[in-house]
């Protein structure tokens, strides 16, 4: 079958009746069988195929937990335990449901170191970027409310935690904090509020937003780990010299890629779903207990990082409120990163070495921020969180200037694979 | 299928292509098979759904004759009606009041069907759903035969034998269940499995041979 995009042969039979009510064939066209991607992506390009794949699991996995579980404060801890032990399958469900948080988080932090290897928040990739860093913010918002639901301790004392910082904001923040939590402390009021938003209106938001994401993707087309533009050399009937249809090469390669994360996270499901206390925590398996905190409240191991900064700042002027500015600013810098890159190249393949000392400063601080967030605030951990989070700022904020004088090679023409 | 990409392609294996694509189908159809598995399974009773719609055991010494007992099986009444003999032998006489005297179309356990007009297992204790066959309301007792006036308000003929009636819409039915003619309800009364375990000990739920129909 000939694949050039002149070739508009109206298709026979049922699916020509559905091509002149809906652009089917059409749109299959465009976006799948000749959407040109480049022919050179590697390890780093399956992670986007990944979350998406990872997000298929969260709605099917989340709304079957939603047909047996009850939210309100006085059963939802049961029906949680009645999912894990009486419902049919219940335990797997709920399995690959708290396991596929985890493997989201894993997943949308590669696909987002990836980004920073080969320059994809460029132009004129930069809302392309920038919808990702709202997913990014949304998927944090659901994976917060959605560790309430089960009414642990953990999730109790998380969710009192995180909704103080709302209380810190001078002047208005006391009221604030009221009307987040409906109640005075977290209460039933606040689960409730919780269940209504994780399950219907944030999947919602972030469907939203992942297919804005792919729109933007598909209008300027993938960037590549060589960083340059294939349609700058196209062949006679316009198709990229260095692109391949993503049906079928992508389609099949991004295959492979599910079924080797598919063993990992199935590995994981059923040898060690609390993933020694990193993906389940202990506290977690008490019952909510207002008048009892753990002896150690941490987030969940992909909060830790932010988690570290906010506690690193400490109190002035009478108030924690810029512990929260810094943690907000550490997840605003992110949209900004478009404009502070002002390297003449993308790819990190051209640049040069300063560049790459500070991407794997970048990477090295913000794995040790993780750390220090699930450490207890004592010993080395405040002073090296500290000492990171400065760290994790001076990747973004020294960007245009190091970016300037970091000298970089020259960059090929067509990919070099 | 896209043509191979680029100037110097190797002609393609078409039969091979299709048996890879056919084998990944294939393979990919037998994955979501099991994986649709726990999903839809997961829809069956529960174990705390089944644990409590287990067998219920009923003592039924205590009842005289005459007496009624109603016990909850699976969410539904069930009457155990103890009957004496007199009642017992007039079973057969009044057919020509009823809609269905065999019982040929009635939801019960084959032993029950087999069993004739005494619709039981052992004739003494009258086992059946107190669910009435029109709209589902619980009917009420009314054991004496020739006792016309002993519901107060209802009338229930003279030619009553004894069994229950219905306070919504007025079905009748014998002391084995059993409706009769011109009714809004169209059935017998149900009758759910059970069985005996001592002279008047009643395992509803449960038969010692599982055959029901």
């Amino acid at each position: 079958m000939a694949g050039a995009s002149g070739s508009a042969q109206p298709s026979k039979g049922l699916l020509g009746w559905i091509d002149e009510r809906f652009p089917l064939t059409t749109l299959w066209k465009s976006q799948v069988a000749e959407y040109y991607a480049p022919k050179n992506f590697n390890f780093w390009y399956y992670f986007g195929s990944l979350a998406l794949l990872v997000l298929v699991n969260q709605l099917l996995t989340g709304i079957w937990l939603t047909m047996n579980y009850k939210p309100s404060s006085a059963e939802a801890f049961a029906s949680v335990e009645y999912i894990m032990r009486d419902v049919d399958w219940g335990w797997l469900i709920r399995y690959m449901h708290s396991t596929g948080a985890s493997a989201f988080f894993i997943v949308v932090y590669l696909h987002m170191f990836r980004a920073l290897l080969y320059g994809s928040h460029r132009k004129p990739r930069e809302l392309l970027w920038i919808f990702g860093c709202l997913i990014f913010l949304v998927l944090m918002a659901e994976a917060f409310m959605g560790y309430v639901l089960p009414w642990g301790n953990m999730s109790f004392w998380g969710a009192q935690v995180i909704t103080s910082l709302f209380g810190s904001i001078p002047v208005i923040g006391g009221a604030l904090l009221e009307w987040i939590r409906g109640d005075f402390v977290i209460a039933d009021a606040t689960l409730n509020r919780f269940f209504a938003l994780h399950v219907a209106a944030l999947p919602l938001a972030l469907l939203l937003l992942v297919a804005v994401h792919l729109t933007a993707l598909h209008e300027t087309g993938s960037n590549n780990p060589d960083g340059i533009e294939i349609h700058d050399h196209e062949d006679e009937q316009g198709r990229p010299l260095d692109g391949i249809p993503f049906h079928p090469y992508y389609t099949v390669k991004d295959l492979v890629g599910v079924m080797g994360f598919l063993i990992i996270f199935f590995g994981i499901i059923f040898f060690a779903p609390s993933f020694g206390g990193l993906f389940l925590e202990p506290a977690n398996f008490e019952p909510a207990n207002p008048m009892q905190t753990p002896p150690h409240i941490a987030p969940v191991w992909y909060f830790t990082p932010f988690y570290a900064m906010l506690r690193a700042v400490p109190s002035f002027m009478g108030t924690q409120v810029w512990g929260v500015l810094v943690m907000g600013a550490a997840i605003l810098v992110l949209f900004f990163l478009p404009w502070l890159d002002r390297s003449p190249v993308r790819s990190i393949r051209y640049r040069g070495p300063i560049y790459k000392i500070m991407l794997a400063i970048f990477v090295v601080s913000f794995v040790i921020l993780a750390v220090c967030g699930m450490k207890p605030p004592a010993g080395i951990y405040p002073m090296l969180a500290r000492v990171c989070t400065v760290l994790y700022f001076a990747f973004f904020l020294l960007m245009p200037w190091y970016t300037r004088i970091d000298p970089v090679k020259p960059v090929p023409q067509r990919v070099t694979g | 299928m896209a043509d191979p990409v680029g100037p110097q392609s190797e002609q393609v294996d078409h039969s091979r292509r299709r048996l890879l694509t056919a084998a990944t189908v294939a393979g990919g159809a037998v994955g979501i098979a099991f994986a649709a598995v726990p999903f839809i399974a997961s829809w069956e009773p529960s174990a705390r759904a089944k644990a409590l719609g287990a067998p219920v055991s009923v003592d039924a010494s205590k009842l005289e004759e005459g007496q009624m007992l109603k016990v909850v099986y699976r969410g539904q009444p069930v009457f155990i009606v103890r009957r004496g003999k007199a009642v017992l032998d007039q079973l057969g006489n009044h057919n020509d009041l009823l809609a269905d005297p065999n019982s040929m179309d009635s939801e019960q356990p084959v032993y029950i069907k087999d069993s004739g007009p005494a619709r039981a297992r052992n004739p003494e204790y009258w086992v059946g759903y107190a669910v009435c066959t029109h709209l589902g309301c619980s009917p009420l007792g009314a054991f004496e035969p020739a006792n016309a006036t002993q519901i107060s308000g209802i009338n229930l003929g003279n030619d009553w034998p004894g069994g229950f009636y219905c306070p919504c819409h007025g079905s009748k039915y014998d002391i084995s269940g059993r409706v009769f003619k011109s009714m809004p309800a169209p059935k017998n009364l149900p009758v759910p499995s059970y069985t005996f375990a001592g002279d008047a000990h009643i395992v509803i739920g449960e038969d010692e041979n599982p055959k029901s129909g």
